[in-house]
């Protein structure tokens, strides 16, 4: 456990000492700031305009949905572009200790695999945590200015950390097999925007093979979460996700150690 | 406290070190001494559990590197090739972190770090960020980690690889008196460096041990024919022709005169100490005898003769 602590610390102090974490999480946050303007404008014109609509008619003006006409698209954004952002995040982890040397430093000191992978995978999260928790205050705004469900809000964050915790860990893994940080990041993006895609396939395939390729699929899970149901079949299916990848991780740094 | 039998390590198809036995008792400084590519770092790594072998097996303090790796790593310190660096953080939090890995109790911690600190000379950067200093400091904050809990045994790769000449000399003082509490190993290819600081060397030359000795008896294995050098006060001529005259003696020749004594190097027949009978000799002859001493090879010829085509002539 105090291997764990001390290595997500160290993760967590490093990501701060470095300005690239600075402008991955100002960015992020800057550019989710701009989908939330765009969408909010969108809507707030939209209302006006039936309202002014009905007036003319001299009806009741339409009750519009924030949740559904606004918050839910922009959870999707979020969740779109966290799939570019966080491949740069993950990418050093193992990669530059690899590159710098460090590694033989962890390899051979009695910390366990699996503390450290635990570890870093831990740091990533916490640093996605934060830049959700940052994109979350303009969303709190919408209620100064009309009353949205709180619910839905929350089950979409909910879901935008588990989704963002099942890039991370196989962001940890392609940084975990090779040392060069740009590879890492590449096939991550790549791996996971395959997951992303398939779900688009199903249309392609047999109607069996493409129930399949949905349910295997990023982002047919994420929908329930926006839509403020927490599904237990989702969570689990992130859930997996991650295992998964901090699995496939830890196999590969363990093969290293392995009398072949 | 280490025993390596048979270790050997394939990369691929290649060999890169093969059949490496030895063992080195508590308390040793044992030298690691072979040319680039020789297999010094491979059997490192395997000793420091980062790699495996891919046949043989080494213990470190009674515990299997490959079965027991977990309380191989706790009693080593280790100083890699290329010190391994955050180079992010400050000196002192580098060595705090350490410290925490390596299993360094916190109530023990601050102890340990100004301790280790001093022992490397670095308190003057302790809060200073690593990427900021030079190779040579680097180096020795690389020292200060392997040392920081307190490690039974030391595995250093190279430890003075990128240090001036003072800081070379105060590091290997240093290694010198971490032997005798610590077992230590060093990788060099420097060798002043393994016979002043080291009490054994083994030499290792295209993955395979070609030789493990004193670096005392290293040198004189090596030497074919001893030489030794004579002081005589005596008749140049009749000394000389005495001196040949002798069985064991293969060559004389006359080095210089000072004050009247003259000196002779005396070459003997291979494998012979020939020093009682010169002494013998001399003095039933009345001459008079002022000094008397073997010339050594140095390590360095002993070196590149074993690592050219020469090391059958350890064995001869
Ligand atoms: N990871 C690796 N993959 C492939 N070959 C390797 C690897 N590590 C070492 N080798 C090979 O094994 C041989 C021994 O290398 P090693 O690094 O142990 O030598 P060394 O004695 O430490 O040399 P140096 O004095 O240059 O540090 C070399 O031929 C090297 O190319
Ligand atoms: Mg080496």
């Amino acid at each position: 456990m105090r291997n764990y602590f001390a290595i997500t610390n160290r993760e967590l102090k490093s990501y701060f000492v470095s300005p690239i974490a600075y402008v991955v999480i100002a960015l992020f946050v800057l550019i989710t700031a701009i989908f939330f303007y765009l969408i909010i404008s969108n809507f707030v014109q939209l209302s006006f305009r039936y309202t002014m609509q009905a007036q003319y008619y001299r009806m009741a003006p339409p009750k519009l949905n924030v949740n559904s006409m606004a918050i839910r698209p922009l959870l999707h954004n979020i969740s779109l572009f966290a799939l570019f952002w966080l491949p740069l995040l993950t990418m050093r982890l193992f990669a530059e200790e690899k590159k710098s040397g460090t590694i033989e430093l962890l390899f051979t000191s009695p910390v366990k695999t699996i503390q450290m992978v635990l570890a870093k995978f831990t740091a990533s999260s916490i640093l996605f945590a934060v830049m959700l928790v940052l994109t979350f205050f303009y969303i709190i705004s919408l209620f100064f200015f009309g009353n949205p469900e709180l619910g839905p809000i929350l089950s979409g964050y909910l879901g935008l950390l588990l989704i963002g915790m099942s890039y991370i860990a196989f962001g940890l893994f392609f940084s975990s097999i090779t040392d060069n940080q740009i590879i890492a990041a590449v096939a991550t993006f790549a791996f996971i925007l395959f997951f992303w895609a398939i779900g688009w396939m199903s249309g392609f395939v047999s109607p069996g093979a493409g129930a399949f390729l949905e349910k295997l699929s990023l982002i047919n899970h994420f929908d329930d979460f926006a839509k403020g149901v927490i599904d237990s079949g989702n969570v689990i299916y992130y859930l997996s996700f991650t295992f998964f990848g901090i699995f496939l991780t830890y196999i590969s740094l363990e093969s290293k150690k392995w009398r072949l | 406290m280490i025993e390596v039998k048979n270790l050997t390590r394939y990369f691929g198809q290649k060999p890169a070190i093969q059949d490496i036995t030895f063992n080195v008792e508590k308390g040793e400084v044992l030298g690691f001494l072979g040319p680039n590519a020789a297999g010094k770092t491979t059997t490192m790594r395997i000793l420091t559990c980062f790699i495996p072998a891919t046949s043989g097996t080494a213990k470190v303090a009674g515990f299997d590197v490959f079965e027991q790796s977990m309380d191989v790593r706790k009693h080593i310190g280790y100083l890699p090739e290329n010190p391994p660096l955050y180079l992010e953080m400050t000196v002192e939090s580098y060595l705090k972190f350490v410290g925490k890995i390596k299993g360094v109790d916190s109530k023990n911690m601050k102890k340990q770090v100004d301790k280790v600190m001093d022992l490397a000379n670095i308190e003057n950067v302790r809060s200073t960020i690593i990427g900021k200093l030079s190779k040579g400091y680097r180096q020795r904050v690389g020292l200060a980690q392997a040392l920081v809990h307190d490690p039974e045994v030391l595995i250093l790769d190279e430890p003075t690889a990128g240090l001036d000449p003072k800081q070379i000399i105060d590091v290997r003082k240093l290694i010198k008196n971490l032997g005798g509490e610590r077992t230590v190993i060093l990788s060099t290819h420097i060798l002043p460096e393994a016979s002043q600081t080291c009490s054994r060397i083994v030499i290792i030359n295209e993955g395979r041990v070609v030789a493990e000795d004193s670096p005392e008896n290293l040198m004189r294995r090596l030497q074919g024919n001893e030489k030794i050098y004579v002081e005589v006060a005596g008749p140049e001529e009749a000394v000389a022709n005495e001196l040949q005259g002798l069985d064991s003696v293969a060559s004389v020749a006359r080095e210089k005169e000072t004050n009247g004594k003259i000196a002779f190097i005396v070459e003997s027949i291979p494998n012979r100490d020939i020093r009682a009978e010169l002494a013998k000799t001399i003095v039933q002859k009345g001459w008079g005898l002022f000094e008397m001493r073997p010339i050594g090879m140095s390590l360095e010829d002993v070196f590149l003769r074993l690592t050219t085509k020469e090391e059958e002539v350890l064995y001869s």
